[in-house]
């Protein structure tokens, strides 16, 4: 990584090559992705019986959440300890132990090798050494933290404790949409974007953009600057939230730099948009877990989005759209209806993953330039009362610089 | 065609033809990017949806897309043509081996395949989605219109944005 240095304005500035550059991204599956950080890889609702098992990702590497004969979970890394096979090629399945299925090296839910075909030989031929020993050769153990029905992991085992690792504020609005009731999960969305997984996260911390771009939540006002907003960061800088209240389809004075806001945009069946008010106090909260979560809460529909890196230019998208058990058929219409906002072909989010696209585009070619992140600069504060800033982007890149030694 | 009971006594070959000239009109309406006549091809009420194979088959209700009645189909077309911001590109269907399943009671059960191929700027023509139609059809003002067209998809993970309908 010689010759890559951060440009001289510090927080205010993103050098283009931290998008692109290929030591950079090994350095940050190393670093981040690997290091003690607490990942997202699954709800319990997905893995809800003995034996319940999810194919999930945690940075480039695959892993499998099991569901143990105990009602632990484990987490271990989808490669056979034998020959390197990614032996779990389903998203969800159910098994009563894990093989791999070349040479059917055998473990149990929790990962640790429990048989090995022909390991005495045959006909007192062949055969592993005398001191082959399967406790050595078990499959990648990760560590595990839950609440509430959410699963993190980690490849490292020096991540706080979660509940310190999120910190008080974000735990708050963690525990706002996870309060402990049973969840149901509505289904899936997967998209790839041919743009950088820092591009999401961005995107995501930038309440700036959804004022301007989003022509569809601010002719609705789902989500504006001209409403109430509140921002909140950790002490780190790493994880973030961004909150607002739902307001009116009107110009007025405050907004009128939003050029694409139609006062008439009508749509043609309201059912899909008929929010009822679920939670305490804000109607949108859009949550950033470091280093590979965003909590989604925007009206009635939830959404966890897990990162997954495909290389500098790519990553893949994948949402867990979810309800509650206590949900009646109502409820789980309007969170189906309000889907259409979101994924791969929202009314909302569909402007973000071409955006991010585009953004790939420019910034690949010009690895000597840099973003320009100065809105309510050049600092970053805890908390905020308002949405115009880049506040949220100004931490990331404080906490990415320090685990990242640039 | 004349009269809605025409069409129950048409012979299997002859349904086929009307079912294939169906099609073709419907995915040449959206690759020549007629967006506004798309509604037209549906019954109302009707329901359309776009739906990753996973979700489907585990009976999971999400759907990429989700249009309960035309009102929602013509919200797509308002999205296309005024509030959704994308980059430019073309959109072409392909579908094959369309299938007859039967009539229930005055709704015609049809399946086909269809694949739809993306082209953006700077960039070659790539497969962009591919599935199964799951259709029910019915005779409405002397015409096929669908009562229900659910695209399942087998490529799971969507190439960035799904803009247009399928």
């Amino acid at each position: 990584m010689e010759g890559l240095r951060w440009p001289r304005e510090g927080l205010t500035r993103i050098p283009f090559w931290v998008y692109t550059d290929k030591d950079i991204y090994a350095r940050e599956q190393e670093r981040i992705f690997q290091g003690p950080n607490w990942n997202f890889v699954a709800l319990e609702a997905e893995i809800p019986r003995p034996g319940d098992y999810k194919r999930s990702f945690i940075g480039d590497k695959s892993v499998v959440v099991v569901r143990a004969k105990d009602g632990a979970v484990h987490v271990v890394e989808n490669r056979c300890a034998h020959r390197g096979l990614q032996f779990c090629q389903l998203h969800l399945g159910h098994a009563n132990e894990i093989m791999c299925p070349y040479h059917q090296w055998t473990y149990d839910l929790d990962g640790s090798l429990i048989a090995v075909p022909f390991r005495r030989g045959v006909k007192s031929q062949g055969g592993m050494p005398a001191e082959f020993s399967l406790a050595d050769h078990s499959l990648r153990k990760l560590s595990v933290a839950r609440r509430h029905g959410v699963v993190f992991a980690s490849f490292s085992d020096g991540a706080e404790p979660l509940e310190d690792y999120l910190g008080a504020p974000i735990l708050e609005l963690f525990d706002r949409v996870f309060d402990g009731r049973g969840l149901k999960v509505l289904g899936y969305s997967r998209q790839l974007t041919p743009g950088n997984w820092k591009l999401m996260f961005e995107n995501i911390k930038d309440p700036y953009h959804a004022s301007i771009l989003h022509v569809f939540l601010l002719s609705f006002g789902l989500n504006r600057v001209d409403q109430p907003n509140r921002v909140v960061i950790d002490a780190k800088g790493r994880h973030a939230s961004t909150m607002t209240w739902r307001g009116e389809q009107k110009r007025t004075e405050a907004n009128l730099d939003m050029r694409s806001l139609i006062e008439d945009l009508k749509l043609n069946d309201p059912t899909m948009l008929d929010p009822v008010r679920e939670f305490e106090r804000y109607t949108v909260c859009m949550t950033t877990i470091w280093p590979n979560l965003i909590l989604q809460q925007q009206s009635n529909t939830l959404a966890m989005r897990q990162i997954i890196t495909k290389g500098p230019n790519a990553f893949e998208l994948n949402w867990t759209f979810f309800g509650y058990e206590t949900d009646d058929e109502a409820m789980t219409q309007r969170r189906l209806r309000q889907a259409n906002l979101m994924g791969p072909s929202g009314y909302v989010s569909v402007d973000d993953s071409e955006m991010m696209a585009l953004a790939q585009q420019g910034l690949g070619p010009a690895p000597e330039s840099a973003a320009v992140i100065e809105l309510d600069g050049p600092a970053w504060r805890e908390e905020e009362d308002h949405g115009v800033t880049e506040s949220q982007i100004r931490a990331f890149y404080d906490y990415y610089r320090k685990v990242m030694g640039l | 065609m004349n009269g809605d009971n025409a069409y129950r006594t048409l012979g299997p070959r002859d349904l086929r033809l009307e079912l294939e000239a169906l099609y073709a009109d419907y995915t040449g309406c959206l690759d020549e990017e007629r967006f506004e006549d798309w509604p037209g091809f549906f019954a109302d009420p009707c329901l359309y949806k776009i739906v990753p194979r996973e979700n489907f088959e585990r009976g999971l209700p999400l759907a990429t897309w989700l249009c309960e009645s035309k009102g929602y189909l013509l919200d797509r077309v308002q999205a296309i043509r005024k509030t959704s911001v994308y980059a430019p590109r073309r959109v072409r269907r392909i579908v094959s081996g369309i299938r007859i399943i039967g009539w229930s009671g005055d709704v015609l059960e049809a399946r086909a395949s269809y694949a739809a191929f993306e082209t953006l700027i700077d960039e070659l023509t790539r497969v962009f989605n591919v599935g199964q139609y799951h259709d029910k059809i019915v005779v409405d003002g002397g015409a096929l219109k669908f009562r229900e067209k659910i695209c399942v998809f087998d490529s799971l993970l969507v190439p960035n944005s799904l803009i247009y309908p399928l």
